[in-house]
């Protein structure tokens, strides 16, 4: 019983680590701190999908802690490839 | 047998979520990017190593399920999520975004202004070159 109350208690709290975040999504002043917020609402999103995965007590959702990892990643490195240069592949040298 | 799991993953859960917590609150007060990248760096990574290391140990104590996807997760988050902020970090660099007015110093400026006037000297190199004044190979 006190177990669940703690997991319950973690997930309010990631909530308003990610609400947190997304003032600063809808406030920040360039573009870098947008993306910066978006790359710490992904690891929160992987912190709460743990949480929920020992509330639940099943192993199904450890792929996607996995697939959000790889995803944020992904997606982090492309939006700052793309505000430093202006493109996200390059074909030059 | 499964309290001791359950004690271990119930306090390494709450230490990650209020790190968590910490680097969010870190990520709204601070007045720069760069000072906020300490904030959505460091301590979020910190956090969610936490959270994902009470999982693995609560589903190793209390079931005996040593789960590989969980140890290739927090490989990758702790590989990967410094990595994504310097990038970020350069990127708001070189897109001169402006720092906070109590800046005291900044050593890479001089550095950077060489390298950007390097850079366009070679960009207009290559111009040069793709305008005509050397024949395209034919294929």
């Amino acid at each position: 019983m006190i177990f669940e109350t703690i997991l319950v208690i973690a997930l309010c709290l990631l909530v308003l680590a990610i609400m947190a975040n997304l003032y600063r999504i809808v406030k920040g002043p360039s573009s870098a701190d947008r993306v910066q917020a978006l790359d710490s609402v992904g690891i929160n999103i992987i912190a709460s999908i743990a949480v929920f995965s020992v509330l639940f007590h099943t192993h199904a959702f450890f792929d996607l802690i996995l697939l959000i990892g790889i995803l944020s990643f992904i997606g982090t490195t492309a939006f700052a490839k793309f505000l430093e240069r202006g493109v996200v592949i390059e074909r030059k040298r | 047998m499964s309290g001791s799991g359950e004690v271990i993953g119930a306090v390494l859960i709450l230490i990650g979520a209020i790190f968590s917590l910490i680097s969010a609150i870190g990520n709204v007060r601070l007045p720069d990017v760069y000072t906020r990248s300490h904030a959505a760096s460091k301590s979020s990574t910190l956090g969610v190593l936490c959270a994902l290391l009470g999982t693995l140990l609560y589903f190793l104590i209390s079931d005996g399920y040593f789960s590989i996807r969980l140890i290739l997760g927090i490989f990758f988050v702790f590989l990967t999520a410094p990595v994504a902020a310097h990038m970020i970090c350069r990127s708001a660099y070189r897109h001169h975004v402006p720092m906070t007015e109590s800046t005291v110093q900044d050593e890479l400026k001089d550095y950077y202004m060489e390298n950007e006037n390097m850079e366009l000297d070679s960009e207009d190199l290559t111009d040069e070159v793709e305008q005509g004044s050397k024949p395209l190979p034919t294929n």
